[in-house]
C-alpha cells in the first residue's frame, strides 16, 4: 500500500483482504468496461469500420491505437482516450484548485498546483482588498505582499491557457481568497471529483473544506464571507474604540484564535482525508463526513484514526456501502 | 576459472539460459510522482521520478518538449566492501546518462513542453547488472507517474564464459572479464535503443549473445506488464465510481 506501512496483525490482514476483494468483485459486476484497464503499449480494441478520434494517452502505431499511460480506457461515441489515474494533475477552464505561492513577481503571483508547470494569477485577474473596481496602479503592485506572501495558500480558479501555455488563475470573488488557520493535505488529483461544489462549510464542525480539483485539500477554520466595505467599517469602528479604551481590543484576539474544539474538529476531518486516499478510495464530502462520525462512534481518539484498526473498518465500511448502493440499482 | 560446470550449472545453479528471479513493487516513495523497485536476484535498485515540473534552471528550459534529468548513485552499503565514494565519479556519470538517454528515447517528451522531468535510481544491492536493473526500475517508475511514453524500454545483459551464452551475469560472473552485453530493447516496437559491451567477441558469437539479451528484455518486460497491469486495476477499483 502506497505511503503508509500498516501494522496490521493476522485477523486484521485478513479482514482486509476480504474487504479490498468484495470491492475487486464488485467493481467487476457493475462497471461494464472493468477489463478496459490497459498499460503502456497495449493495443486498444477498436472497431475501425466506425472511424476512431484518438484522444489523450493514445497514438498510432502500424495502423493500430496503442495507449502510452496506464489506466482505463473510456469511449464516447468516436473519440477513444485513455483515463490516467496516478498523474499530475490536468486543469480544466473552470477548475477550482487550492496551491501555494511560491514567487512574488512583477503584477503577478506563481503557484505551485501540482501541474507541470507553475500557474499564474494576475494582480489584475484578483479582486483587490477595498473591493472597488479600478485599473491597478503601482502602489497596488508594491502592496502585492499584502495580499499574498511566499508560501500563504491561496485557492483560485483556472482562468485558461495563454497562447504559450502557462496556465493563468483567476480570483474575482470573494471566496477565493488566503487561507490559513488549517490544515493543507495533498492527495492523487484523480480522486477528487469534478463537482458542482467545492467548497463545503460544515456548519456542524465549524469548518470549511475546500476539495481542490489539483489534490490539494484545504480543511480550515471558518471564515464567513463578509462584505468587504463591512468590515472596513467595523475595523475602523474598532479602531476609534482601541484608541479610545487605550488597549487592545479583545475583539481582534478573539479573531486570531482558533478554540480547541474546532482544531480537534479540523484534525479529525484532516485524517478522515488521509485514511482515504491511502486507501486510494475516491475523496467526497460525504465520505468524509461519514469517517469522522464513524471514528467518534467507535470511541476514537484523533490519533486513532491513523492506526491499522480504523483503516480495516473503514475499508469494511465501503465495502458494505458499494454493495449496498449496487443493489438499489 | 570454470563458470559452467559439466552438468551445465553456473555458480549460482542456473542453467546457462536462466534468468535471476525479478520482483517489483510499485509506489514505494511517498512523496514521489513515480516510485518503484526492482531487483533481479540479488540486485535490487529503487527509483523515484518527480515531475514534469516546473524547470530549475531557466536556461535549461526548452519551448517544444521537457527536459530529462537523471542521476545514479549506489548506495555505500551495495556492494561487499563498504567504500565511501566521491558523489559524481566517472562510472555513475556514464550510467546516469546512459540512463537518462535510453528513457528520454521513450519519453513523449513534446507532449509536456517547458517542464523537466527528474530520475533518481539508486542501487541499494549490487550484484551485476546493475545498469539493466536501474533501467527497469526507472520505466516502471515512469509509468507509475502517468507520464506518456511510447513503449516500456526493458533491459537486460547477457554474457559469454567458457564458449557458453549466459544470461543475465551475476557479480562474480560479470567480474571475471569476458565479454558482457547489456540490450535494451522497446519490446513492442521490436527495436534496440540501448547497446553496450565491453571486450570483444567474433561477429557470429556476438549475435546470439545479442539474441539470448533480447529473449531476456522480452520476459523481463512480459513481468513488468503484469505488475503495471495489476497496480492500474488495483488503484481503478478502489477508486469506485
Amino acid at each position: 500500500m502506497r505511503g503508509v506501512q500498516l501494522s496490521l496483525n493476522k485477523t486484521q490482514k485478513l479482514r482486509l483482504e476480504t474487504a479490498l476483494e468484495k470491492l475487486e468483485s464488485l467493481s467487476s459486476t457493475t462497471s461494464n468496461n472493468s477489463n478496459a484497464s490497459v498499460t503502456v503499449a497495449d493495443t486498444i480494441p477498436i472497431n475501425y469500420e466506425d472511424g476512431v478520434l484518438k484522444g489523450h494517452g493514445t497514438s498510432e502505431m502500424d495502423g493500430r491505437v496503442v495507449a502510452t499511460i496506464c489506466g482505463v480506457v473510456e469511449r464516447v461515441n468516436k473519440l477513444v482516450y485513455v483515463r490516467a489515474l496516478r498523474a499530475r494533475y490536468k486543469p480544466e477552464i473552470g477548475d477550482i484548485i487550492v496551491g501555494r505561492v511560491i514567487e512574488v513577481a512583477p503584477k503577478r503571483w506563481r503557484l505551485e498546483i501540482n501541474f507541470s508547470q507553475d500557474a499564474v494569477l494576475m494582480l489584475s485577474s484578483m479582486n483587490l482588498p477595498d473591493g472597488i473596481q479600478r485599473r491597478r496602479t503601482a502602489v497596488d503592485e508594491l502592496n502585492m505582499r499584502s495580499i499574498f506572501e511566499e508560501n500563504d495558500i491561496v485557492c483560485a480558479e483556472v482562468r485558461g491557457f495563454q497562447h504559450d501555455g502557462s496556465l493563468y488563475l483567476q480570483a474575482r470573488s470573494q471566496k477565493y481568497r488566503k487561507l490559513d488557520r488549517g490544515q493543507l493535505l495533498r492527495i492523487s488529483p484523480y480522486l477528487v471529483k469534478r463537482r458542482k461544489q467545492h467548497f463545503h462549510h460544515l456548519d456542524q464542525y465549524g469548518v470549511d473544506l475546500i476539495l481542490g480539483c489539483n489534490g490539494f485539500i484545504w480543511v480550515g477554520e471558518h471564515v464567513e464571507a463578509k462584505d468587504d466595505m463591512v468590515v472596513d467599517q467595523m475595523i475602523k469602528s474598532e479602531q476609534e474604540n482601541a484608541s479610545l479604551s487605550g488597549s487592545v481590543s479583545s475583539c481582534e484576539q478573539e479573531q486570531s484564535h482558533t478554540s480547541v474544539e474546532i482544531r480537534q474538529h479540523i484534525c479529525r476531518l484532516a485524517n478522515a482525508v488521509r485514511v482515504l486516499s491511502t486507501l486510494g478510495f475516491m475523496v467526497t464530502v460525504e465520505l468524509i463526513i461519514e469517517l469522522v462520525d464513524l471514528s467518534i462512534s467507535h470511541n476514537l481518539n484523533i490519533h486513532e484514526m491513523l492506526g491499522a484498526e480504523f483503516y480495516v473498518i473503514v475499508a469494511e465500511k465501503e465495502a458494505e456501502r458499494r454493495s449496498l448502493a449496487t443493489k438499489k440499482r | 576459472m570454470e563458470y559452467v560446470n559439466p552438468e551445465g550449472l553456473r555458480l549460482d545453479g542456473r542453467r546457462p539460459l536462466e534468468m535471476r528471479q525479478l520482483r517489483a513493487e510499485i509506489g514505494v516513495v511517498a512523496r514521489a510522482d513515480g516510485s518503484a523497485v526492482f531487483e533481479m536476484g540479488n540486485t535490487k535498485v529503487i527509483a523515484a521520478i518527480y515531475g514534469p515540473r516546473e524547470v530549475q534552471n531557466k536556461s535549461q528550459q526548452i519551448n517544444d518538449q521537457a527536459v530529462v534529468r537523471c542521476e545514479y548513485s549506489m548506495a555505500n552499503f551495495s556492494t561487499g566492501d563498504r567504500m565511501r565514494k566521491p558523489k559524481h565519479d566517472r562510472r555513475s556519470t556514464e550510467i546516469s546518462l546512459v540512463i537518462r538517454q535510453t528513457m528520454e528515447a521513450c519519453i513523449l517528451t513534446h507532449l509536456m513542453p517547458r517542464s523537466q522531468i527528474d530520475i533518481f535510481v539508486q542501487v541499494l544491492q549490487a550484484d551485476g547488472g546493475t545498469r539493466s536493473a536501474c533501467i527497469n526500475a526507472a520505466t516502471l517508475a515512469l509509468a507509475d507517474a502517468g507520464i506518456p511514453m511510447r513503449d516500456l524500454v526493458t533491459s537486460c545483459a547477457a554474457g559469454y564464459l567458457n564458449t557458453t551464452p549466459l544470461l543475465d551475469l551475476n557479480y562474480v560472473e560479470d567480474s571475471a572479464g569476458g565479454p558482457d552485453v547489456t540490450v535494451g530493447i522497446l519490446p513492442k516496437l521490436d527495436k534496440v535503443t540501448l547497446l553496450q559491451m565491453d571486450a570483444k567477441l567474433p561477429l557470429d558469437t556476438f549475435e546470439t549473445v545479442m539474441q539470448l539479451a533480447i529473449e531476456g528484455c522480452k520476459a523481463v518486460a512480459n513481468y513488468i506488464r503484469e505488475i503495471l497491469l495489476e497496480n492500474t486495476k488495483q488503484l481503478e477499483f478502489r477508486r469506485g465510481v
